[in-house]
């Protein structure tokens, strides 16, 4: 018997991305996600009679930006097909898509896995359009069709079967996500089906080059969701095998409550799509000058702008990678190191409290509004002593909630430091004189009472009192019997 | 009826008195009505008749705004008309309403015309005899035993019989020439993206085009003139410039080239067969030269047809579903299953000649079938595009009989499809090679049924066809002979 640790997982992901031209592929509806069913729809994308597409020439350009970003090769020709299927939510009862000739072949990105980089071969790139959303009714026994959403434009990326952990797999996701957010074309959302990610893993003998048998796992509507429905399906494929049962070929949906996968369909059978060249779009030359012309105009992508932040910042690959997974915070960090800080604390703040905030409100880096001189003034504000750590957070998260400067926090709320001595003077003595009891304990020898001490003048400062100070002034005072009376 | 009668005018004519305010649109649209009520019911060229919309358009009508000012045409019920039912002349469309104006309909109102829905025809076009229509068959106003020939019978029939001054129509193989020889009249299709097809119908979408069918030259071109040039909305239309093309009709022929193809005379009517010899000779008076050209491939042209056009079709056809227009049959009140619903609307709603095509269609798409048919079809198709742009880079029409025989009899070939499918020999290659061709009268049959010659000219080339086809018929009275 093959003990489970033996099998390599074998693993492609298929992503679904919506891009986010303002019109959809083939007319010039609104492609604005929530409007109320089938608002956003005409005679084309609701497949009249007569009707006829016209690509919208963003979406093509678009396709050829993401496809230049994967590395990939443009085709010469832009062709598209009729892929045939009956369901109600295709209005045609075929897609256009793109089937032996797609847009772009031969790419592929590269992702630092656990401080090795790991290439994944990218197969092919095409443009198709959406098909609507079917709504079920329960209490009606009847069914309805929104097709807002069909004609929306999709590109198809699909890698190789080059992964070879789920967390590869994660990994690959995940800078997908970020060179798509560098490009501008998608907003990559799952929840709204923006990006949308299937993927399909099969298991061999470690050593070994045939493929096993593959299983499609759908129904993943988190990254999250795609590791762990990897890592489950990985650990029930090599159970099975070990046990000298055969896999299945077929497509599994992702429990996401009970985190596992359950089968939904046997693939025995294939589905013949009758796939034929689209007759309603001529086919076009795509030029090597158009293909370029693309090209110049690609902004810095993900994995260049990591190399550069740890040369021209001095940052560790670490930092440097966090900071550039976010064009937005990427962003945030060039423009306030720009208005004059340090580098270093920037980072900080904004691998720490900036990213934190983000989690916490479930919210795209993108959506926070922050000007980064306010990054600037923050760090500035405890460089010189005018806001402790603890208070410099709160600030943070009040300067965030309500999208204002840090000395207007600061100024509002009273939370300046009290570097005063006068201040500071009166407050000390305002302490010792109500605890006459921790005065003793200290001549005692008890030095915890001085922490005692500080902790009632904070309380009493309301944790304005530069700590340093008062505490080095209590200090001075006990030892040295300066206690005055109160006045 | 009279010469003078407003209906049997042409284009040029009507538009004449209409300048002149000798007539008026609601004089023509009355003529025009009696003239339906007293025929339609014997040639049912109308899918319907609505004499309160035509009367309002006549009434709104300016007499003199637009090259098409006042003057009614009719539009096969394959063309999409803001409004209007449009059906194809099946069950399964019916009740449909088009929210839109196709774009030639859309070209024809800025020109002023007033339109009459709908003319009848063979069932989303799939026929060459207006037999396969939910409305019945149209009759062939020269001969009311004799089918009108399809798929745009009712188109040619209303042109022939004054029921409309011209008609619109779509050609995917023949529909427009072929009923356009048979009712002795002239039809056009033109190249393929000369006219945009937003809001046809789509048949098979490469090689389907709308074009006019004509009591003569001059209104074909008149026609044409309106309804072509590129349009945004149909991205296989093309970027060609539109001539005035009946400027162009006046040129002279002297020195144009015909070519001549070497035809098997088997399968074509003795009488046609002569016709076609004596317009040679009229061509040859008329200062043309004659070339033989050699079609080596147009024998293949049937089969390449009926693969190409029938893949084309059952993927255009599939959105017929019942699902969100047109007949729904759910059946089993309402709890049969998704899968039921989609075969019983389809099975019910669509006619016999549509379930046969679609399943050719679906056939030759299947796996492992594409290569040896589709693929093949392909092929073949370039061979024939060849074909015409060797023979025509050696003359400068080609002319062919439009069909092989005249008017065939109702019923006929109606169980025949092979035979019916045979009707549109001369006709499908031009629709495969996306050639404009031209119909035009070149005699009668003993029994007295029309015949027509065909042109072919390169790519939108239809200025040469258009003069080449002026040029005869001014040296003949074909056109001027009228049914009875």
């Amino acid at each position: 018997m093959t003990s489970v640790m033996s099998y390599e997982p074998v693993i492609g992901l298929e992503v679904h991305l919506q891009l986010k031209t303002t019109t959809k592929l083939f007319c010039g509806c609104s492609t604005k996600f929530g409007a109320p069913p089938n608002g956003q729809t005409c005679p084309v994308c609701l497949g009249l009679p007569g009707v006829l597409p016209v690509l919208n020439a963003r979406a093509f350009d678009w396709g050829i930006r993401v496809a230049l970003a994967f590395n990939c090769q443009l085709a010469s020709v832009m062709k598209f097909d009729r892929k045939q299927y009956f369901y109600p939510d295709l209005p045609k009862n075929y897609q256009i898509s793109q089937y032996d000739q797609p847009l772009a072949q031969h790419g592929h990105l590269e992702v630092v896995v656990e401080g090795q980089t790991t290439r994944t071969r990218i197969r092919r790139i095409h443009l198709e359009e959406d098909a609507g959303k079917l709504l079920h009714d329960a209490s009606q026994h009847e069914s309805f069709v929104d097709f807002n959403r069909a004609g929306v434009p999709l590109l198809e990326i699909v890698t190789e079967p080059d992964l070879r952990s789920a967390e590869t797999a994660y990994q690959y996701l995940i800078e997908l996500k970020s060179i798509i957010e560098y490009l501008d074309v998608s907003t990559c959302n799952m929840e709204e089906g923006s990006l949308r990610c299937d993927t399909n893993i099969s298991l061999r003998s470690q050593g070994t080059e045939t493929l096993g048998v593959k299983v499609e796992v759908k129904n993943l509507n988190s990254f999250r969701a795609v590791k762990l429905a990897l890592e489950h399906e990985q650990h029930r494929q090599a159970t099975a095998l070990a046990r000298g049962e055969r896999i299945a070929q077929e497509t599994r949906l992702w429990d996401a409550r009970a985190l596992r996968t359950e089968s939904m369909r046997s693939k025995e059978e294939a589905a013949d799509y009758r796939y034929f060249p689209e007759p309603d779009l001529v086919p076009f030359m795509i030029t090597p000058e158009q293909v370029e012309q693309v090209r110049g105009q690609l902004p810095e992508l993900p994995a260049q702008r990591r190399a550069r932040f740890q040369q021209q910042y001095q940052l560790c690959a670490y930092d440097a990678n966090v900071l550039t997974q976010s064009r937005a915070l990427a962003h945030l960090f060039e423009e306030a190191v720009r208005a004059g800080t340090p580098a270093k604390p920037v980072a900080n703040w904004l691998m720490g409290e900036f990213l934190a905030y983000v989690k916490d409100k479930s919210l795209e880096p993108a959506a926070v509004k922050l000007d980064p001189v306010w990054l600037k003034d923050l760090v500035e504000l405890v460089q010189r002593g005018r806001l402790s750590g603890p208070m410099a957070k709160t600030v943070f998260t009040q300067m965030l909630d309500r999208g204002v400067p840090p000395q207007q926090v600061v100024g509002e709320r009273g939370l300046e430091q009290i570097s005063d001595p006068a201040h500071l003077e009166r407050l000390a003595d305002e302490v010792l004189q109500a605890n006459q009891k921790s005065i003793e304990d200290y001549r005692r020898g008890k030095t915890s009472a001085l922490l005692h001490l500080m902790g009632q003048a904070m309380r009493l400062s309301k944790g304005t009192a530069n700590p340093q100070q008062l505490s080095a002034l209590l200090k001075r005072k006990l030892e040295q019997g300066q206690v005055n009376a109160p006045q | 009826m009279s010469a003078t009668s407003p209906a049997s005018l042409t284009i040029h004519e009507l538009r004449t008195r209409l300048a002149s305010r000798a007539v008026s649109p609601q004089e023509v649209v009355d003529d025009l009505l009696a003239r339906m009520e007293r025929l339609n019911p014997r040639l049912n060229v109308y899918a319907a008749i609505d004499p309160d919309r035509l009367r309002q358009q006549a009434k709104a009508a300016s007499p003199i705004r637009g090259r098409l000012a006042g003057v009614p045409i009719t539009v096969k019920d394959n063309i999409c008309i803001d409004g209007e039912l449009t059906t194809c002349a099946s069950k399964i469309l019916a009740g449909f309403r088009a929210p839109y104006d196709a774009t030639v309909i859309h070209r024809l109102r800025r020109e002023g015309a007033i339109l009459i829905p709908r003319a009848n025809m063979d069932e989303f076009a799939f026929g060459s005899s207006t037999e396969n229509s939910t409305y019945g068959p149209t009759r062939n106003p020269w001969d009311l035993d004799c089918v009108p020939g399809g798929s745009s019978g009712g188109s040619a029939a209303a042109v022939a019989a004054d029921v409309a001054i011209a008609a619109l129509g779509s050609d995917t193989g023949g529909s427009i020439r072929q009923p356009a020889a048979f009712c002795g009249i002239v039809g056009l299709k033109p190249t393929y993206g000369r006219v945009s097809r937003y809001g046809l119908v789509a048949f098979a979408s490469s090689l389907d085009q709308i074009g006019p069918l004509t009591k003569d030259v001059t209104d074909c071109a008149w026609l044409l003139s309106v309804i072509a040039g590129q349009d945004p909305n149909d991205s296989t239309s093309a970027p060609v410039d539109v001539p005035d093309y009946v400027a162009g009709l006046q040129q002279p022929v002297k020195g144009i080239r015909i070519g001549l193809p070497e035809l098997s005379v088997e399968g074509i009517d003795p009488e046609v067969h002569r016709a076609i010899q004596d317009a040679i000779t009229v061509f040859q008076r008329l200062g043309c030269s004659t070339v033989p050209v050699t079609l080596p491939n147009i024998g293949s042209a049937v089969a390449t047809y009926y693969i190409i056009a029938t893949a084309e079709a059952s993927s255009n056809l599939a959105r017929y579903d019942g699902v969100r227009y047109g007949r729904r049959v759910s059946g089993d009140n309402g709890q049969g299953t998704l899968l039921d619903m989609y075969e019983r609307t389809r099975d019910q709603g669509f006619g016999a000649e549509a379930q046969r095509r679609i399943l050719l269609g679906t056939y030759v798409l299947s796996h492992g079938y594409y290569d040896a048919y589709y693929l093949k079809g392909m092929k073949v198709r370039t061979l024939i595009k060849r074909d015409f742009d060797d023979a025509l880079a050696r003359c400068d029409v080609v002319l062919l009989p439009t069909a092989p025989s005249p008017a065939f009899r109702l019923g006929e070939k109606i169980d025949d499809p092979l035979q019916m499918y045979l009707s549109d020999v001369f006709t499908i290659s031009a629709n495969l090679a996306g050639v404009p061709a031209l119909s035009v009268p070149c005699g009668f049959s003993s029994q007295g049924r029309p015949i027509g010659l065909q042109l072919l000219a390169a790519p939108f080339r239809e200025e040469v066809l258009l003069r080449v086809g002026y040029a005869y018929e001014q040296a003949t009275e074909w056109h001027r002979q009228q049914p009875e």
